[in-house]
């Protein structure tokens, strides 16, 4: 279950375009990957991101694990909700649990990302390890 | 990887598989968090088949046990279990164990997969010089762990053992559907439940383990994996070989001293340091903990206590039922009373913790 209008990256981002600006969140794939939610650990707003770097955690029961940005840009707002509700990256990944917005450097960066169709083969590889 | 006979159940309940000390388990089936609830809240069904089972036999089988534990074996009664430390010379843990008393002469040790071969290695060097036979039947053994408040109920429809009179710590020996099976009233949740061990093939295993989880339905019972059996035993402070205790902690830092019986009699290994250090005090001592800051302090994270750093933490993890940042630490005993606080590392950042009282869980009789 994935979603057409967004890109993806390889670390199970997706990232919703709106102009110079997008939003990231975790994927479905990812947040059932991760199991239940307890804390994200969220940037600061105006924080400058690199394309890789490590933007925000995720902490599940199970595990911690980061949260990549997807492109360079920087951070100019986050989800406070998860604050309370980190459990939202669990129950709606592509919606209410959005984790940070940015605004992008260079909005070509976008275009190494993958589209619905790209990311559902990559989901497949990774099943057919 | 090694496949315990219930593998067949894991994979037809869409069991999530991973390896565990050289074993294929699952670490979870409907969800982590939503099995710990269902082990406090009704039952919760476990493949523990990886355990290793070790035999004493022979006329001095109990004194050969006395020997190389801390606690005094010689107080239990056929049908009695009882647990305790497999002590190196210095008082440390080789492992942690539990003593099943058959009948006289005979004893059941209960060890952890990742230090079975070690555990038999060692029991045979150190009882070499007794009348008993040291047997690893590990292999022939499955154990499968009916945990929470429906436990007995559950298990109770499976096996002709009466279980209500079965007290804590006891066991009984008959059929477990057409099996026969020790079934003891022990566990590592925190909760009343059961141990069931049997030798079959993988057949029978397979479905006593299915049958479980279908009849289990009734009483909202879940089969449960790893990962809700970790963060069930770290509510209840149950120690974790290799996080908790291992070679280089005492029984005493372990704050374990109640499985420490220094004068049952009979010398064993590791007395001597224990005698001594117990004079001299502990200068650490494992404690709880709670994150007073955001975030989890997981096995491995530094601490600083007073400005200084003071090792790592043992154990940590988001405990589902209180719903809170636990964990485990050794402590310099100067800083380790309650209310005490100290930081942990959390990657780039640090987070306050403070000591309080443990169990962090404690089911209500």
């Amino acid at each position: 279950m994935a979603k057409e209008n967004l890109l993806y990256s390889k670390d199970h981002e997706w990232v919703l375009r709106e102009g110079n600006a997008v939003t990231v969140g975790i994927t479905d794939y990812a947040q059932h990957e991760l199991g239940d939610v307890v804390f994200v650990d969220l940037p600061a707003v105006g924080k400058g991101l690199k394309k890789g770097d490590p933007a925000a955690n995720i902490e599940s029961v199970k595990a911690v694990s980061d949260v990549y940005s997807p492109v360079t840009g920087k951070v100019s707002d986050v989800n406070a909700k998860l604050g309370d509700h980190p459990e939202l990256v669990n129950q709606d990944p592509f919606g209410d649990g959005w984790i940070f917005k940015l605004s992008v450097d260079q909005v070509s960066e976008l275009d190494e990302l993958m589209d619905l169709k790209k990311y559902e083969e990559y989901l497949k590889g990774i099943a057919g390890e | 990887m090694k496949k315990t006979k219930i593998n067949e159940a894991h994979h037809a309940l869409k069991g999530k598989m991973v390896e565990f000390c050289g074993w294929e388990l699952p670490v979870q089936y409907s969800g982590l968090n939503t099995e710990h609830m269902a082990v406090r809240t009704t039952g919760g069904i476990f493949d523990v088949s990886h355990m290793g089972e070790v035999w004493f036999r022979g006329r001095e089988a109990l004194r050969a046990i006395q020997h190389i534990i801390s606690n005094d074996a010689s107080k239990l009664l056929p049908g009695k279990i009882q647990y305790a430390g497999l002590l190196t010379e210095t008082g440390c843990f080789v492992d942690d164990l539990l003593v099943y008393m058959i009948k006289e002469n005979e004893y059941l040790l209960v060890v952890n997969a990742a230090n079975l071969e070690k555990d038999f290695l060692w029991m045979k060097k150190h009882t070499a010089r007794f009348d008993v036979l040291v047997e690893n039947r590990s292999e022939e053994y499955s154990q499968i762990a009916v945990q929470g408040p429906m436990a007995e109920k559950l298990v109770q429809e499976f096996t002709e053992i009466d279980l209500k009179p079965l007290g804590y710590y006891h066991f009984a020996q008959g059929r477990v559907q057409d099996m026969d099976a020790i079934v003891s009233r022990t566990g590592y949740t925190g909760e009343d439940g059961f141990e069931i061990y049997f030798r079959s093939d993988a057949a029978a295993a397979s479905r006593l383990f299915l049958d479980l989880a279908d009849r289990g339905e009734k009483y909202d019972a879940l089969p449960a994996g790893l990962g809700a059996r970790d963060t069930l035993r770290l509510e209840a402070k149950m120690a974790l070989y290799g996080n908790d205790i291992d070679d280089t902690h005492s029984v005493l830092e372990a704050d374990l001293g109640w499985i420490l019986k220094l004068n049952k009699g009979e010398p064993f290994l590791g007395q001597e340091a224990l005698a001594r250090q117990k004079e001299e005090g502990i200068r650490r001592k494992l404690v709880g903990f709670e994150l007073v800051d955001k975030g989890i302090a997981r096995h491995g994270y530094p601490i600083t206590v007073a400005g200084k750093p003071f090792g790592a933490v043992t154990s940590g993890t988001f405990a589902p039922f209180l719903k809170k940042p636990i964990g485990l630490a050794y402590l310099p005993l100067e800083h380790a009373a309650l209310g005490c606080e100290f930081q942990v590392s959390i990657r780039e950042k640090t987070a306050l913790a403070r000591v309080v009282e443990t169990p962090f869980y404690k089911r209500k009789k």
